[in-house]
């Protein structure tokens, strides 16, 4: 696929997944600093600076940094309240913490030339397993066996519960993969058509559009950043509600 | 263009895969149109809703993408 056309257009819009070794070299060890890893701590050192340093002043009137910082802590608290319940909010540092890395990992991504660890399904699918494993474990701890009560559809005709249990196990099943597959694919496929689009940009004839095209495509993207950002967390919250309140 | 029968098999199936993208989009805007249908009869309780919006875009969205991975996998990683 990735073999030269011979002239003219080339496009490699994966190219920019790729994991590199970050101090030269061309093994990676599970030790070694890569793009990724650069790209994850600089995520973190961003989180740092606008709840750590950003906070510093506990002021009573907030400083303009102070309120984004504030402002986001609210924007989650209330979503974990409003989809999961009260008796969610001891969880309320776990989603933050996954919305906050999400957040600005995909932002960062969107820097030239940097890398969108997001866009890795290996990332993305540890998050999504935490998720997973901490529902199964607080449903099972809270609630003991009734947990196995979310298959059991009590609403429905006895004849069609079955049925309906083996659905809701599959669809059960399916949560993790999903979960992480669409941030994942959601991430890579808008840097990927910016990319085909940039490629456009060599051609004199349609520069105009492929540039004009890249810069909408950009502003797609912000709101993407945003909102898968945003989905991951709330659908982290409805998971949450259904470990906490099994029953239908 | 030079290229063996599995490759043509392999774009044609990358493209095939593609069209589910498409359709995922008619989901999230059946989605999207039928929030904005309701919320425009009834705003005042349009803003308590919007969670559910995003939920069911995301679930409607999550099909399209899996349609995407699997052109993604057809054309880099067959």
């Amino acid at each position: 696929m990735a073999e030269d056309t011979g002239g003219g257009l080339e496009f490699k819009p994966m190219d920019q997944f790729l994991v590199k070794p970050l101090f030269g070299g061309d093994t990676i060890h599970w030790y070694t600093p890569t793009n990724a890893t650069l790209w994850m701590f600089l995520a973190i050192v961003v989180i740092t600076l606008l709840f750590v340093v950003g906070t510093r002043g506990r002021a009573v009137v907030p400083t303009r940094v102070q309120s984004v910082a504030e402002l986001m802590y609210g924007f989650i608290y209330k979503m974990v309240e409003d989809v999961a319940g009260k008796d969610a909010l001891k969880f309320f540092p776990y989603i933050l913490t996954l919305f906050l890395f999400i957040f600005f990992a995909n932002f960062l991504a969107l820097i030239p030339t940097s890398f969108s660890p997001t866009s890795h399904i290996a990332v993305t699918a540890v998050m999504a397993l935490g998720v997973f494993l901490t529902v199964i474990t607080v449903g099972f701890v809270k609630n003991g066996a009734s947990f196995l009560s979310l298959f059991w559809v009590s609403s429905a005709p006895l004849a069609l519960r079955p049925v309906l249990a083996l659905i809701e196990i599959i669809s059960f099943f399916v949560r993790p993969v999903s979960h992480a597959v669409r941030l994942a694919g959601a991430i890579t496929a808008g840097h990927a058509v910016m990319k085909v689009f940039a490629g456009f940009a060599v051609a004199v004839l349609i520069a105009p559009f492929a540039i004009g095209a890249m810069v909408a495509i950009y502003a797609l993207e912000v709101l993407v950043a945003a909102i898968q950002a945003y989905v991951f967390t709330i659908l982290t919250c409805v998971y949450l509600k259904d470990a906490l309140h099994p029953h239908h | 263009m030079e290229g063996d029968i599995a490759q043509l098999g392999q774009f044609i199936g990358a493209g095939i895969a593609g069209l589910g993208a498409g359709l995922a989009a008619l989901g999230v805007g059946n989605v999207a149109g039928n929030f904005l249908a309701g919320a425009l009869r009834n705003p005042s309780a349009a803003a308590g809703q919007t969670a559910t919006l995003f939920i069911g875009i995301a679930f409607a969205e999550a099909l399209g993408i899996f349609s995407f991975l699997v052109a993604l996998l057809l054309m880099f990683a067959v």
